[in-house]
């Protein structure tokens, strides 16, 4: 009967999204705080790091007791020379500057996955499998071919995003019919892709000629992205234009999520699934699409990591990139431009942290303790709160001065 | 016990939702707070409950000025809220709901179940409140539910009890067993502040009344001295036609016709039962029906977003019975749901994007794929002037509307379209009279250019002033088919209630 013909569009479980998901991923949220509160968190993370140099600083530790003034300038020299080095190793030169964009790339690539995902109200955690995915078929595509770079690249960013688009949509579909979550399929989905790539790695398909560990052959130079500064022949300086492709893909988001139809019903599922069904829109379609769309985005970072940095396959040469994508979702609100903010962030974290490990006798475990600490302000937006005796949160507890009336 | 609020002024992006406003609340009496939508009840309100401060003024208990920096600090002052959207625990007994973040211990620190449901207990004979401490919270009815958030209320001992519009969801039977509580908790020397759009009800059991507009006092008055039309003219500021003004019908051809249906709920149980009904152009068809013999369901089913067990819907003689929403209101079906805050509006969207949200997807809105702003902004601008809906912009989300401008912008939505049906769904729950003077006028006028409309309301005074035809739902069927000039409120109840007169 009519039970089986009419497509059910409803969502699968008829619940809303959550008031604690909206708050965590910034959905319902007013921009000033939506600017306000990531920027307190990531002051408050810097400065908590101090606490933590100070007190894994043994030898300034032991020193206290004997010679106060002693310890206190070690003290100060070991944070001051940490933070310095990690802004140096940053922003402070245009090598610097350049490995910043070099991690910043694919961090807003994969963070971008992670940000649509939260915009339909879907915790897209598979971004580093579809990375390995994606970063797969570009270099299936790179290898395979002998063509002009213009149309090269292209094909491989393509491939790439059409293996990551397939390998999201699955778990997407499966929590559009059957409820499955997706917090449990793409995790196991990534276990998939972390065990498929080896596997692939060491097939005839993919493996490097004349080698008998998982590794590939290199890509084609016309397949790779070109070097922003090649003209001065500094090995260095190794950022690539895929920091460009990354902000325009960012602004391509932006367009799609706020300026088309497609956008207005994946925000809409994001925030009242319920309302989206009643307005006619096909929530399980969304549900597939959006995780589609998330899928492409991961597996164009992975395409990033291959034909930026790498230009060849290794196991597991994500990197943990989609991992850190989910603190920079969070980070960035969940917006296409808070995401590339949050990426160009990370991406310093990273690489001023490379030059404070070696610098200093600060680890680099340091910049793993911040980006947690600043997921954890984000995620308990009352800890700044009452921190920093703001108001935050929804329109309602905005603070009324200078708005007229 | 007296509490005084006074000189409360706040203030929203652009509005002044209170301005100086002072009154009073006294033990022993029952005080009706009356005023449009968004004149600055419920705002009051939670600055009385600790939700908001206010940007100025005094709260003074007995003499003693007071500062709330949330609930807790309320509760602890003796001042209790019933929010007209319950926040109770489903899954939890009543006791448990009572009790929670209240928790009585025994000396070991250990939670003490059988004193708190001696204590609710206690509560609830003395209060003439009958629930059952051990029910589920999910399976009692709305009226039920509402006396656990009472007794939650009285088990934090409160002294003064402030209830949001707590008759918008009640049946009418429910509302006068709810009279007889409250009536009883003034007794017992509680001080009682009630909120309401519902003149009938303000003028039966307040002490008191005071009347806000734009969010100052604008009167005083008793019940004694005042009639429902003074009232709507002190809330609105003009006179107010209460009674809805219309010819008589003529029906046309069928638009809508149901044959047979059988429809299950979330829980796969049966609600309607074989239903058949047929709704002409140019008539109003209402249903009278007590909460949940299946009007959930039956509209849920024909407005395409419930699937139907067996039976079949024609709109203009064309099967819809396997539609989908989409394919119920673009072949000119409005949709005025029964929840609003859950189904009819995306509340973090903006006014502009909950008007387009069900017609987003052609022109003018869109083009192709890409969205048409400006043309959407524009509809919401003269939407919002026309069904006066009060807000300072078309661009704040729909959570920082009052209540009832709420429903005004699922109103306008499904009004402004060219549509051939029109369901609605409790169409004026929360809504002020002057607006729904406004929206009868509409609904009216709809029908006489030919529309057919169908109206599904616990309301049994609104759906039998509106209604051409009436029609009474019991158990998943209809039961009766009336001529609501020729018939008495009482027999209509009586068929609500399974029974034949
Ligand atoms: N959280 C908020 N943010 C911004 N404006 C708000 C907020 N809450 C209320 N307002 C505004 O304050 C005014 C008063 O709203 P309030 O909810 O107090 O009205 P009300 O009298 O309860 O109306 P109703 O009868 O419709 O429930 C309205 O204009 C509303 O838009
Ligand atoms: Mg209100």
């Amino acid at each position: 009967m009519s039970d089986q013909q009419r497509p059910d569009t409803s969502p699968p479980d008829g619940k809303g999204t959550s008031q604690f998901f909206q708050d965590l991923t910034g959905l319902g949220i007013d921009w000033r705080s939506a600017v306000l509160v990531p920027v307190l968190a990531i002051i408050t993370a810097l400065l908590v790091g101090v606490v933590v140099i100070v007190f894994t600083d043994l030898e300034a530790l032991r020193l206290w007791g004997s010679d106060p003034g002693a310890a206190l300038s070690k003290t100060w020299s070991s944070v001051s020379g940490g933070y310095k080095a990690l802004f140096v190793g940053s922003f402070g030169s245009l090598r610097a500057i350049s490995e910043t964009m070099v991690g910043a790339a694919p961090l807003i690539l994969a963070g971008l996955s992670v940000a649509i995902g939260f915009r339909a109200g879907l915790f897209n955690i598979g971004t580093e499998g579809q990375m390995l995915i994606g970063g797969m078929s570009a270099i299936l595509v790179g290898v395979a071919f002998q063509l002009p770079l213009f149309l090269h690249l292209p094909l491989a960013l393509i491939g790439a995003a059409i293996g990551g688009a397939v390998w999201g949509a699955v778990p997407g579909i499966l929590r559009a019919k059957t409820g499955a979550h997706e917090v449990i399929t793409t995790i196991m989905l990534n276990l998939i892709a972390l065990n498929l790539v080896v596997y692939l790695l060491k097939s005839s398909l993919f493996q490097a000629e004349g080698r008998t560990d998982p590794i590939s052959e290199t890509v084609a130079v016309s397949a790779r992205f070109p070097r922003l500064f090649g003209y001065l022949h500094d090995s260095q300086v190794r950022v690539t234009a895929g920091i460009i492709f990354a902000v325009l893909v960012a602004w391509f988001i932006y367009w799609l999520l706020f300026k088309t139809t497609l956008g207005f019903e994946f925000r809409a599922v994001g925030m009242n699934p319920d309302g989206a069904h009643y307005a006619g829109m096909n929530v399980v379609f969304l549900y597939g699409a959006v995780m589609a769309v998330a899928g492409a985005l991961g597996g164009l970072a992975g395409a990033d990591q291959i034909l930026s940095i790498l230009y060849r396959g290794s196991p597991g040469f994500s990197a943990g990139i989609g991992f850190d994508a989910i603190a920079l979702a969070l980070l960035g609100r969940s917006h296409p431009a808070g995401v590339v903010a949050a990426g160009v962030l990370f991406g310093a974290l990273r690489s001023g942290g490379q030059v404070m490990q070696v610098e200093t006798d600060l680890s680099i475990d340091l910049i793993l303790v911040i980006q947690a600490l600043i997921v954890v302000f984000i995620a308990a937006p009352a800890l700044i709160k009452a921190i920093y005796r703001v108001r935050t949160g929804r329109a309602a507890d905005l603070p009324t001065t200078g708005w007229g009336t | 016990m007296e509490l005084q609020l006074r000189g409360i002024t706040k203030r929203f992006p652009g509005v002044l939702a209170n301005d100086s406003v002072d009154l009073t609340a006294r033990s022993g009496e029952i005080l009706g707070l009356l005023g449009e939508n968004g004149a600055g009840k419920t705002t009051l309100m939670n600055i009385l409950y600790g939700l908001y401060t206010a940007d100025e003024g005094q709260i003074i208990i007995d003499g003693q000025e007071r500062h709330f920096e949330g609930p807790g600090d309320a509760i602890e002052a003796g001042i209790g809220m019933v929010h007209q959207h319950f926040m109770l625990v489903p899954v939890f007994t009543v006791t448990e709901n009572v009790v929670l973040g209240v928790e009585p211990t025994n000396f070991a620190g250990i939670m003490d179940m059988k004193e708190a449901a001696r204590e609710v207990h206690e509560i609830s004979s003395k209060y003439g409140l009958e629930v059952d401490p051990e029910a589920i919270t999910e399976d009692i009815p709305v009226g039920i539910q509402q006396r656990v958030e009472i007794i939650k209320v009285l088990f934090r001992e409160a002294e003064f009890l402030v209830f949001d519009e707590p008759t918008a969801v009640l049946t009418p039977q429910e509302v006068e067993e709810f009279f007889g509580i409250i009536r009883g908790l003034r007794d017992a020397g509680k001080a009682i502040i009630f909120i309401t759009h519902k003149l009938k009800e303000v003028l039966k059991i307040s002490d008191r009344i005071a009347v806000l507009r734009d969010g100052k006092v604008v009167g005083h008055t008793t019940p004694a001295e005042t009639t429902q039309e003074a009232l709507a003219e002190m809330m609105v500021g003009r006179p107010v036609d209460l009674l809805v003004a219309k010819d008589v019908a003529s029906p046309k051809e069928v638009v809508l016709r149901v044959d047979d249906v059988f429809v299950t709920d979330t829980r796969d149980q049966i609600t309607v039962k074989g239903l058949s009904l047929e709704v002409k152009a140019g008539e109003i068809v209402g249903i009278a029906g007590i909460q949940g013999n299946g009007q959930t369901e039956l509209v849920e089913m024909l407005t395409g977003m419930r699937p139907a067990a067996s039976g079949a819907v024609y709109l203009n003689g064309e099967d819809v019975t396997d539609e989908g929403p989409r394919g119920i209101h673009s072949r000119g079906v409005a949709h005025i749901p029964e929840d609003r805050q859950r189904r009819g509006l995306v509340m973090n969207f903006t006014i502009t994007e909950n008007i387009v949200l069900n017609t987003y997807y052609d022109p003018p809105y869109s083009k192709g794929i890409v969205m048409d702003w400006d043309a959407a902004a524009a509809a919401a601008a003269k939407l919002v002037e026309l069904f006066d809906v009060r807000t300072p912009s078309i661009s704040i989300p729909a959570n920082s509307l009052s209540g009832g401008n709420q429903q005004k912008v699922i109103v306008a939505r499904e009004f402004s379209r060219d549509v051939k049906l029109i369901i609605a769904a409790q169409p004026t729950r929360g809504l002020d009279v002057g607006s729904i003077e406004y929206i009868h006028g509409r609904i009216v006028r709809a029908r006489d250019a030919g529309v057919a409309i169908l109206i599904v309301s616990t309301e049994l005074d609104e759906v039998m002033a509106l209604s051409d035809r009436l029609l009474v739902m019991f158990d998943g069927k209809i039961v009766a088919d009336l001529d609501p000039t020729q018939v008495s409120a009482t027999d209509v109840g009586l068929y609500m209630a399974g029974a034949t007169p």
